[in-house]
């Protein structure tokens, strides 16, 4: 048993794995930030009332959530003259910044109107009030949700593999059909899904700590 | 838009029977997958509630594993692992187990919460009647927490049926694998992925509103207070 195991652990196949670490925290470190700027502009667009904008923001939310993220991996890779893991990362990106944007309207509706009246009684243009009064408000009832979102991020990167990108997953299949036995099986699986784990766990403690940070805002 | 010619559309409808086997294939598994994932959300989410610490924990160890590692590895596991002991599932069978698990640990967290907003004091109200904890959960509790958890529940049955895609990844035959595989052999993607998206559209869009308006009426009638997330 410990010589099966020992050959996983050979450097070749560590680095083998390590690369597609790499390439699954490249996809969520820019489908994390993409979506987050232009799920905040959708949500501030559906928010604003504005007529135009607001039905173009609904639209583009409303298409996008009800699709599955492989259509759109499948449909991006066959129709845009992009390298798989960009043309993943894209269709990542603009399915999540859907949901950022619902998020970040709900996190807008839940301050209180009061704030508006005051903040353009006393001067302040529409922009003002929402960057610099409700925007943040908002932000930190948005935290919860966004992080439950983001992990859903670097969860969702393994689907990637669906357009050949070897991401974590693809890659531990590979080494899969190079070593097969049961305990090598479950030593290859076990690393993969603890290495999500430790993402995900990171990344929601990051959000705790982010909402606490912020909590002197509401008190 | 050559991508989009016509007679690559009428290639597809000609051979629309494919997409409509992968539609069923993915309503039967969707359908499947959605009543294990009641069955172990409900079962987890009052264990999450229960007063046992030991039913708490393995409840919290259920969904922290699952939530935090993908569908995809999760997946895979099943796909890869049964046959090492000599378990030959039908791949849909692996996608109703998958999905089930998976989308269960979800299910588990809305039931909790659903659990968690009928006051406390209705428990302790049938407990000193002389109803059992599960009598009191079946007969007081969860009649109640139903109406609560219907919106939130609603919305992981669409998330559940957009994530049945994932048959597509082990040739389970689903809508997304029938699509795929068809513009895979004729090269007319366009039109296949824009049917498809529209099929999962006109599925999951009514649900989604659906749920959102139920989700309006339980705020409504429970005096704003917005509970299960």
């Amino acid at each position: 048993m410990m010589e099966e195991l020992a050959v996983l652990a050979q450097w070749h196949n560590v680095r083998f794995m390590a690369e597609g670490l790499l390439i699954t925290l490249r996809i969520s470190f820019f489908t994390i930030v993409f979506s987050f700027i232009l799920g905040t502009l959708l949500g501030v667009m559906r928010y604003s009332g504005h007529r135009l904008l607001a039905s173009l923001a609904a639209v583009y939310i409303e298409s996008f959530r009800a699709s599955p993220l492989i259509l759109l991996i499948l449909l991006f890779r066959f129709t845009m003259p992009l390298k798989p893991v960009n043309s993943g990362t894209l269709a990542m990106t603009l399915f999540t910044a859907a949901i950022v944007g619902e998020i970040v309207r709900g996190g807008l509706n839940s301050v209180d109107k009061g704030q508006w009246e005051a903040a353009r009684s006393q001067g302040f243009t529409w922009w003002q009030t929402m960057r610099h009064i409700v925007l943040p408000q908002a932000l930190r009832k948005m935290i919860p949700p966004l992080t439950g979102q983001f992990i859903t991020v670097v969860k969702d990167t393994s689907y990637v593999w669906v357009v050949g990108v070897q991401e974590l997953t693809g890659k531990g299949v590979i080494i899969l059909g190079q070593h097969g036995s049961t305990v090598q099986f479950f030593a290859i699986f076990g690393m993969i899904g603890l290495i999500y784990y430790i993402l995900c766990l990171g990344l929601n403690r990051l959000g705790l700590w982010q909402e606490r940070r912020m909590s002197w805002l509401t008190m | 838009m050559d991508r989009f010619a016509a007679f690559k559309w009428q290639a597809l409808f000609r051979d629309w029977h494919i997409l409509l086997e992968g539609l069923g294939r993915t309503a039967s598994t969707a359908g499947l997958a959605l009543l294990l994932a009641l069955a172990l959300g409900v079962l987890f989410g009052v264990l999450a509630t229960a007063p046992w610490r030991s039913g708490r924990a393995v409840s919290r160890l259920y969904v922290n594993l699952i939530q935090n590692t993908p569908l995809v590895t999760q997946v895979f596991f099943l796909y890869y692992l049964l046959p090492h002991f000599d378990i030959m599932l039908p791949t849909p069978v692996v996608g109703v187990l998958g999905l089930g698990v998976y989308h269960g640990a979800y299910v588990t967290e809305v039931v909790r919460a659903g659990i968690q907003a009928i006051h406390r004091g209705q428990l302790e109200a049938a407990l000193s009647q002389g109803f059992s904890y599960v009598q009191a959960m079946r007969y007081v509790i969860l009649p109640q927490a139903a109406q609560i958890v219907l919106p939130p529940m609603t919305n992981q049955a669409v998330a559940l049926i957009k994530n049945s895609s994932i048959l597509a990844m082990i040739s389970g035959g689903d809508l997304m694998f029938q699509a795929d595989s068809w513009s895979a052999s004729t090269g007319y993607y366009g039109p296949a992925y824009l049917t498809v998206w529209a099929i999962y559209f006109a599925i999951c869009f009514p649900l989604a509103q659906l749920a959102r308006r139920w989700e309006e009426r339980v705020r409504l009638s429970r005096g704003g207070e917005v509970t299960a997330a």
